[in-house]
């Protein structure tokens, strides 16, 4: 079979070398810069399963339960059927590749995370991305010697090349040199969530620009709920970004509280008694924004209760995190936190086979609305990258496609990061339309200033597809008149059953959004 | 309030010869450090300072440089630790790329060279050795630092040591004969013990524990004890 091209060496790019690989299909792998440096290895708190190693009766069905639940019933239930039922058996794997999970006497330990009533949650103690990575990466480099991978790091996306309306390949950039290269054949996108649209404002990495996903909006690849934002409850300022404190902090006990007529005031224990502080993150988050609101003052996270083991054991690298950027000891401290971007839910569309709407197009990880639905479960998206990933693999070793060496268009012009004014400017007006709350006005005044924006100056082709993109976002926000998951407006507070659909983002000449039906569960899924 | 010359040795390209250039620097942000200052010097100028990052929280390794003669992480250099000027230079033992990137894929290719895999399942079970040895950035301090160490050389240094003593830990018999072969050549006879690496490392990976245990491994044969 021909070489598969990869875009993005993270969890999902590596998983689907791999996969691919296994089958004795070669594959280009190419990224910015080596998978050592990919947003993978930041992920902290662990990985899903129903591994049930706690005596707690935990099942695929639960994990199903909750997944679709959290995502406030936007995800693809087929796809989500899938996903779960694979997860033990994909953590075995991480287990077998020699990943040093946290363990309990005889098995893998889980640990509670958010929107989960079971333990389900395993994990390596805070750097669990990091640590799959290594054993990922190993696992890939075996493959690299045989040939079978051949890695493209400092490689940068330029542009698909679509011919007939059937992907026939990409172009690609080496950064170091600036050579452009084109290569024909079947391309996955795992290219990661859209961090470089909010400079500074996310925890994520700075090398996920945004501009692979802008870019293939602008060539007709759909995006869908790229209204879906997700918050992270707790992060806190560092410099130059937000630097996330893991969901795993309130796994193991810590508790939020504002302060409320001199008294702490544990407002999520008391408004949800069952989940408490491990309520989804999009109703934390929104709960922290009100208590703010109404109270002033920071909210605040309560690790003093913690037992010395539990730092020793399982938050060690949390603990040492926090004193170098707080310069306070969380086990005796509480520590003032707010809501940063962390994950997008959102992004290419895609069905549960992995496929985009482009033919031999296909895309996996965060770069797609896949999975999540209107909110992400924490410990689901390593999950998704890496059963994506692999999904995405196998649907193409099914449907081999022969590309011919079609001539290339030769626009061989090279990228041009867009500037860093602009990519501000954009990034100040979608804030002000895409916060925690929304409301018809304020995303109405985005969209104006945005459209102001674009006939001020003349922009560049990747300028333009940022300018598209962020027009897709806040327009995809206007048209979901509801509130569900990560979209809340203050305007229609309640959810709406005629929006239990995804947001189709398309571009043809203008931006269209449209309402797509979730697909039915099958009986066999 | 933060006031300093940011002095960046600069070139074009690998065969530019390089140059110094010195930045004025202010910000009203106490706690800034060098990656956050390098990304609001670049808005300023017409050719940006080329570098790389990524995490921007000393988890990727991306922005190794050398700052005031040591090998660091610009994200982990708060700029408040100096007075007057910084004087920021690539790393000197890899080929520059341009500014202050260097092309480091040496790292890598040893780690090809030595076979740093599983050639069939293995459990770690929690090991917390196999848990310090996967937390390597392979950022190249250690290598930068190392009086032993030059690309192209047998030696490959610490940052193919520690990735290696993951795989110490639950080693598959069929693999133990090249392995170990491996490790003297790249690793255990090279290497002169005066740990100047673990000083730099910006993990802050206990090289030195890793490096007791590993040569215990592969060079005497013996197991790695008391890792839970
Ligand atoms: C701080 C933090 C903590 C997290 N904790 C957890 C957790 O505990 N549990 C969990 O499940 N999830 C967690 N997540 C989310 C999770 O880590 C990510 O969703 C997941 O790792 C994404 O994997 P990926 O392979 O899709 O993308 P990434 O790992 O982001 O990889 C993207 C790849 O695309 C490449 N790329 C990007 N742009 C280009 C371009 N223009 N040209 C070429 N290549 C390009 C990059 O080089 C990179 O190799 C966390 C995220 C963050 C930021
Ligand atoms: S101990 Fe000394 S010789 Fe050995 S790797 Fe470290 S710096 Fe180099
Ligand atoms: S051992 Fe430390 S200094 Fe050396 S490459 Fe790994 S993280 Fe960097
Ligand atoms: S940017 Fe990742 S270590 Fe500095």
């Amino acid at each position: 079979m021909q070489k598969v091209i990869i875009i993005g060496a993270g969890l999902a790019g590596l998983s689907a070398s791999v996969t691919l690989a296994e089958h004795g299909v070669p594959c280009a792998l190419i990224s910015l810069q080596n998978s050592e440096r990919a947003q993978s290895v930041l992920a902290e708190g662990g990985i899903n399963a129903a591994l049930n190693t706690m005596g707690e009766n935990d099942t695929v069905q639960n994990h199903y339960q909750d997944t679709v639940k959290g995502g406030v019933y936007l995800a693809d239930p087929n796809a989500v059927q899938n996903l779960t039922y694979h997860a033990p058996e994909i953590v075995r794997w991480l287990e077998q590749l020699g990943v040093p999970f946290n363990m309990t006497e005889s098995d893998i330990m889980l640990r509670n995370f958010g929107g989960q009533k079971k333990k389900r949650t395993a994990y390596a103690r805070s750097s669990t991305g990091k640590i799959i990575m290594t054993a990922l990466i190993d696992e890939v480099r075996k493959y690299e010697v045989s040939g079978l991978v051949q890695r493209f790091p400092h490689h940068r996306f330029i542009r698909l090349r679509i011919a007939d309306q059937v992907c026939q390949g990409v172009s690609i950039q080496d950064d170091y040199t600036g050579e452009i290269l084109d290569f024909s054949g079947t391309v996955l996108l795992c290219s990661g969530g859209m961090n470089g649209i909010f400079p500074g404002m996310t925890t994520g990495t700075t090398q996920n620009s945004g501009d692979v996903t802008a870019t293939v909006f602008r060539q007709g690849v759909k995006l869908g709920n790229l209204e879906m934002l997700q918050y992270h409850p707790t992060t806190i300022g560092i410099s130059g970004k937000r630097c996330l404190v893991t969901e795993a902090a309130r796994g193991e006990g810590g508790r939020l509280y504002i302060m409320r007529n001199g008294q702490k005031w544990h407002f999520m224990e008391e408004k949800y008694p069952e989940l408490k502080n491990l309520m989804p993150r999009d109703v934390v988050a929104r709960e922290m924004y009100f208590v703010r609101r109404e109270l002033g003052g920071e909210v605040f996270l309560d690790m003093t209760g913690l037992p010395e083991i539990t730092w020793q054991k399982k938050l060690s690298d949390l603990r040492q995190e926090i004193m170098h950027y707080l310069s306070s000891d969380p086990r005796t401290n509480p520590i003032p936190v707010r809501e940063g971007i962390h994950y997008f839910m959102g992004g290419i569309d895609t069905d549960e086979f992995h496929r985009t709407n482009l033919e031999n197009l296909y895309a996996a990880g965060e770069c797609t609305c896949q999975y999540h639905g209107a909110n992400r479960l924490g410990g689901n998206s390593m999950l998704g990258a890496l059963y994506g990933g692999r999904k995405a693999a196998e649907s193409i070793l099914q449907n081999p496609a022969e590309i011919r060496e079609s001539k290339t268009n030769s626009e061989q012009e090279k990228f041009i990061p867009a500037s860093p004014v602009l990519i501000q400017e954009i990034s100040q007006i979608l804030l002000s339309g895409l916060g925690i709350v929304r409301n018809q006005k304020t995303l109405e005044t985005a969209l104006e200033k945005l459209k102001q924006l674009s006939c001020q100056r003349t922009y560049h082709f990747y300028e333009q597809n940022r300018l598209l993109l962020a027009e897709a976002m806040l327009a995809s926000a206007l048209e979901r008149r509801e509130s569900r998951g990560a979209h809340y407006r203050e305007d229609y507070p309640e959810k709406n059953e005629d929006f239990r659909k995804t947001t189709i983002a398309e571009y043809a000449e203008q931006i269209r959004i449209s309402f797509r039906e979730i697909p039915e569960k099958r009986a066999d899924a | 309030m933060i006031k300093l010359n940011l002095e960046i040795l600069r070139r074009k390209s690998p065969e530019d010869t390089p140059h110094w250039e010195s930045y004025e620097f202010s910000s009203q942000d106490e706690n800034i450090n060098l990656a956050a200052a390098l990304t609001e010097l670049n808005r300023t100028l017409a050719e940006p300072v080329r570098w790389e990052c990524s995490c921007l929280q000393k988890k990727c390794g991306a922005c190794a440089m050398i700052i005031e003669n040591r090998p660091r992480l610009a994200c982990d250099t708060p700029l408040k630790e100096f007075r007057d000027k910084i004087r920021i230079e690539p790393l000197r033992k890899f080929p520059v790329i341009a500014d202050l990137i260097v092309d480091r894929s040496i790292l890598f290719e040893n780690l090809k060279t030595m076979q740093v895999w599983f050639a069939e399942e293995a459990k770690t079970n929690g090991s917390q050795t196999a848990y310090e040895a996967s937390r390597c950035l392979q950022c190249g301090c250690c290598l930068e630092i190392c009086p032993n160490f030059f690309a192209g050389g047998e030696f490959a240094g610490m940052a193919a040591m520690v990735p290696t003593t993951r795989l110490l830990t639950a080693l598959p018999d069929q693999q133990k004969k090249e392995l170990f072969r491996a490790y003297r050549k790249h690793i255990y006879e090279g290497c002169g013990k005066s740990l100047a690496c673990r000083e730099v490392c910006p993990a802050g990976i206990e090289i030195d524990q890793l490096l007791v245990r590993s040569n215990a491994v592969a060079v005497w044969k013996r197991k790695i004890k008391h890792d839970k």
